[in-house]
């Protein structure tokens, strides 16, 4: 099965400069260990300890992975998968 | 160097001073690689604070999205300080994740909603380290370029 993920420019340098790439997984966990088995380093930039890095949203048919099961969101072939960082900041 | 239109500055500036106290922020648009930040995107702080700014994830994905059909990028990327000086914060550093963007700064401590001078400084963030530059506003640029 393949799903398309979507790579955020920040994490280009992990898959070559490529845009998009190919990883598969039947949940989100899952795929990110497919992602990292192919671009080594690119996990630990997702992840932290157990959970998804606060300031990194990743998007499963345009929907927020954090409203779908977080990790445990269930994948299925042909779903694409959007990966961007938050835009965020401020004085505190 | 940030080079920018009169009108985009005005209404980056004018958009701080409306959402002050509150951390104002957005984007400004342009075509890949042309480095000139052409449309302007005012984003709403889902934080809605006054030391914090996040854009909503659902706006963020709609904004990327946008921005790839139209063959655009961020070109800079602005949010303002309330209370404090228009520098980068640990936080705006730490979270910093578009090297090739230009991070405007706008501080509304002097004048808050009301009339007058703002700080308005723009600096490279890549990796962590900070490089302020010089910042030169345009009167207007070519004409056809506001779509």
């Amino acid at each position: 099965m393949a799903i398309e993920v979507r790579i955020p420019t920040i994490l280009r340098t992990y898959t070559g400069g490529e845009k998009a790439v190919n990883a598969d997984g039947a949940t989100l966990s899952a795929l990110i260990d497919s992602l990292e088995a192919n671009h080594p380093g690119i996990k630990d930039r997702l992840i932290e300890g157990a959970d998804l890095r606060r300031f990194v949203n990743i998007y499963i048919n345009d929907e927020d992975v954090r409203f779908i099961g977080s990790l445990e969101a269930a994948l299925s072939d042909g779903d694409q998968v959007v990966i961007l960082p938050a835009v965020a900041g401020g004085a505190r | 160097m940030l080079r920018i239109e009169q009108a985009t500055y005005d209404a980056i500036v004018e958009h701080a001073k409306r959402d002050h106290p509150v951390e104002a922020c957005g984007m400004v648009a342009g075509p890949v690689g042309s480095d000139r930040p052409t449309r302007l995107i005012e984003m709403v702080n889902a934080a809605g604070s006054p030391t914090f700014y996040e854009y909503d994830s659902t706006d963020l994905l709609h904004l990327y999205r946008e921005m790839d059909d139209r063959d655009e990028e961020p070109v800079v990327i602005y949010h303002s300080h309330s209370a404090t000086e228009a520098y980068p914060s640990v936080t705006d550093i730490n979270l910093a994740s578009e090297p090739g963007a230009h991070y405007v700064l706008v501080s509304t401590r002097e004048h808050g909603n009301n009339p007058g001078p703002v700080e308005f400084r723009s600096y490279r963030i890549v990796d962590g380290v900070v490089t302020e530059e010089e910042v030169t506003v345009a009167a207007s640029d070519t004409p056809e370029e506001n779509s």
